[in-house]
């Protein structure tokens, strides 16, 4: 953590997040708002880089960035334009309220707390150089059942995402 | 529909000017320029007072980055304690692979606009272009010279910010795939141990770009276009990805030097050991490619060009570079995974590496080229059914066979040479059976009549014909 | 001048505020789940900022706990969002609005 490089990338990377996730909130047009999330959430990918999470991150690109926002533009075309406003509703002010609390609160509790924190050494030990093998022995080993239950969660949601919008062919 | 687009207000036209294209050009000519300094400091070997030869640039450009840590560690400069050690070697590596890689496709791209143009007309039966230059070869900067004269528009109503990015960022994809790929044994530019993952994830990020630049037309044949690329994307990825994930299971690794090397180790091309993944990765890339068996996305007789309906000038031509880089990236994937890479039986102590993978991707090129030239276009229900209905259980198959035969792998200790053979000719039984009869499955009927062959072109005309009877002027 | 624990855990905190605060306050039941895909996010971050820094669980045998469960997260992500869209559009489909101030059915 000692390179001026990793210091840069931090807060450049998390200047684009933050930025794109308060875009996302003030484009006042849906699609606007989708360019704005891909921007945060490759920005976050970059962020796990940092961390040393190169196998998370390339996840995080391919799902974050390349499937979820072809489900949400699916969605908006779905609807006609009048759908693809992105205007605020009814709970604005509690929502800001809320938000700006929690955000304050995490920052607050996040610097005000002596975190048992690896220094030295024993941190360079987590600089990995690859995750995807231990990451895929955890998830056959260890986490085999926890893994099991997640594919069937996703075949559920595959199945029932299918029925939901299937029309009605009896009527 | 028409609740669809945007009422729009008009804005005086843009003009690009003259001080940018002066800049554009001093960059391109640095470009240039440093491209020609560094060619000139490896191949001319002034590093270690060594010869290299040129085949050996991998190697060349290694023992550069090692001369250059040994500078580093020598003298560490006070850069060492800000950016971190060995940054020169980092900064040299990354700049050289850049403008290996850039230079690579500018080069590929400017040949290929002219050998796929002449191919194709030499398959329809016409000359392609022939005018421009000794046999055409000029074309591609005429073209190139008419794009950038052309005013660049932007439509009314268009969502002038989002209409202005996607050129650009869907530069980003190709571009970034092209690093993992390794040129020769010690030449890749980014070899990372989840490169395959790594290219799925780049390569979907194309159908975003593609999305924006289709919607923020204002255009319903673009957005048409761009939702049909979108619908395409999503069918045809799965079955790509389970085509690698096959290449990953038997091979062991997700490193795209590891598979070539595992390739070259067993003297086995993965194509005679998953013919089946094969067939379904180069078919489903080539529908992502939106060329034109495939390319329902920009169906001129259809939907007028689809997503780029109102693009001009340079921004078109930024797409047409893009899927023609594509292409390029396809063919050069299909010859790392399956047709060995770099490796070729041994051969490749005497020849450069780089160059065999040039020939093969050639080769696969050829294919591309060769289905576009022939085949006519699919309708979208086609397209999509053939994806969902005959790709995806194929691959599916295909990933519980070759599941087994990893895991047999794993635990027998056989001699490897006979297990593959054996393997191969399973393989081989199995894509037989089920090409032919998952198609009878589903539904092809072979023999419902219609014409077997295509006799057409030699009884009513064409060059061929006219050679044929004598009638060529 | 180093990065540490507390910077990524302030960043995902902002992350997740903002998140929250589109999950609320947006009428739109699509920019909705994006706020909560953003909160999703932000959770990653935290979980792989602890992976990393944290000598505090006993993770020194596996120490990559946090990426497995970020592989969890992700997948969850993915099936809410296949879930969520597409009752949005039936939604839209029965009810002509995406709007959830008008979807009130269950309301009283």
């Amino acid at each position: 953590m000692e390179s001026l490089g990793i210091i840069v990338a931090f807060y450049l990377l998390s200047a684009i997040a933050v930025g794109g996730a308060i875009g996302v909130f003030l484009a006042s047009d849906l699609i606007r708002a989708l360019a704005f999330l891909v921007l945060s959430f490759v920005a976050t990918a970059g962020l796990f880089l940092t961390l040393s999470g190169d196998f998370i991150a390339i996840a995080q690109i391919l799902i974050y960035a390349g499937a979820i926002p072809v489900l949400i533009v699916f969605a908006v075309m779905l609807a006609p334009l009048a759908g693809r406003n992105n205007g605020n509703g009814l709970y604005l002010v509690p929502g800001l309220a809320l938000g700006a609390a929690v955000a304050v609160t995490v920052a607050f509790v996040a610097v005000d707390v002596e975190w048992n924190e690896l220094s030295g050494a024993l941190l360079a030990e987590r600089d990995f150089a690859t995750t995807a093998n231990a990451i895929g022995n955890a998830l056959v080993g260890r986490y085999v059942l926890a893994f099991e239950i997640a594919s069937v969660l996703l075949l559920a949601a595959l199945i029932g995402a299918i029925v939901l919008v299937r029309e009605d062919e009896a009527t | 529909m028409s609740s669809t687009l945007r009422q729009g207000r008009r804005r005086p036209a843009t003009r690009v000017p003259p001080g940018l294209m002066i800049v554009g050009a001093v960059f391109a000519l640095g470009f240039l320029a440093a491209n020609a300094a560094i060619g000139y400091v490896v191949i001319d070997g002034r590093l270690d007072g060594q010869w290299y030869d040129i085949r050996d640039l991998g190697f060349a450009v290694q023992e550069l980055k090692a001369q250059l840590d040994a500078i580093n560690d020598d003298q560490p400069g006070f850069l060492d304690d800000i950016v971190g050690q060995h940054w020169m070697s980092y900064a040299v590596g990354a700049l050289l692979g850049a403008i290996g890689i850039l230079s690579f496709i500018g080069g590929a791209l400017l040949v290929l606009i002219w050998v796929e143009r002449r191919l194709i007309g030499r398959m329809q039966i016409r000359r392609g272009p022939n005018r421009v230059g000794p046999y055409g070869l000029l074309q591609p900067v005429a073209d190139a010279v008419k794009l950038i004269q052309k005013e660049v528009l932007t439509p009314d109503g268009a969502d002038r910010i989002l209409f202005l990015l996607p050129p650009a960022i869907i530069f980003v994809p190709m571009m970034t795939a092209w690093g993992p790929v390794p040129w020769a044994p010690n030449m890749a530019y980014l070899d990372i141990n989840v490169g395959v993952l790594y290219l799925i994830a780049v390569s979907s990020l194309t159908t975003l770009a593609v999305f924006l630049a289709g919607w923020s037309s204002n255009n319903h044949y673009a957005l048409l276009g761009s939702m049909r690329t979108v619908a395409m994307m999503i069918s045809y990825e799965i079955p790509l990805s389970i085509a690698l994930l096959s290449v990953v299971l038997i091979t062991g690794s997700m490193q795209l030097s590891e598979i070539v090397q595992w390739q070259a180790d067993h003297n086995l091309w993965l194509i005679a050991l998953l013919p089946i993944a094969m067939v379904t990765y180069f078919f489903s890339s080539t529908a992502e490619l939106n060329r034109t068996p495939n390319d329902i996305a920009e169906a001129e007789s259809e939907i007028v060009a689809g997503f780029h309906t109102e693009y001009s000038g340079m921004k078109f031509g930024l797409f047409y570079a893009v899927e023609l880089g594509n292409a390029l990236l396809v063919a050069t994937l299909v010859a790392t995974f399956f047709l060995g890479g770099w490796s070729l039986f041994g051969l490749e102590e005497w020849i450069p590496g780089y160059l065999i993978l040039f020939a093969k991707l050639s080769a696969a090129y050829f294919v591309l080229v060769w289905l576009r030239g022939t085949l006519p276009r699919f309708r979208l229900d086609q397209l999509m059914r053939f994806a969902w209905q005959y790709l995806i259980p194929l691959s599916l198959f295909n990933l519980l066979i070759v599941a087994i035969e990893a895991s047999l792998l794993a635990r027998w200790d056989a001699p490897g040479l006979v297990t593959l053979g054996l393997f191969t000719v399973v393989n081989w039984g199995a894509a037989y059976i089920l090409f032919r009869d998952w198609a009878r499955r589903i539904g092809y009927q072979p023999d419902a009549g219609g014409p077997r062959r295509a006799e057409l072109t030699q009884q009513v005309g064409g060059i061929e014909a006219a050679h044929r009877m004598g009638t060529a002027t | 001048m180093t990065v540490d624990l507390a910077h990524y855990l302030t960043v995902s905190g902002l992350l997740f505020g903002v998140g929250i605060s589109i999950a609320l306050a947006k009428r739109n039941a699509i920019a909705v789940l994006m706020g909560i895909e953003l909160m999703l996010n932000a959770v990653n971050l935290s979980f792989l900022s602890f992976s990393r820094f944290s000598g505090a669980f006993a993770i020194k045998d596996n120490p990559l706990d946090g990426h497995v469960f970020v592989v969890f997260v992700l997948t969850v992500a993915a099936a809410e969002a296949a879930v969520a869209l597409a009752l949005s559009v039936l939604i839209y489909r029965r009810r002509e609005t995406v709007d959830l101030d008008r979807i009130n059915l269950l309301r009283w």
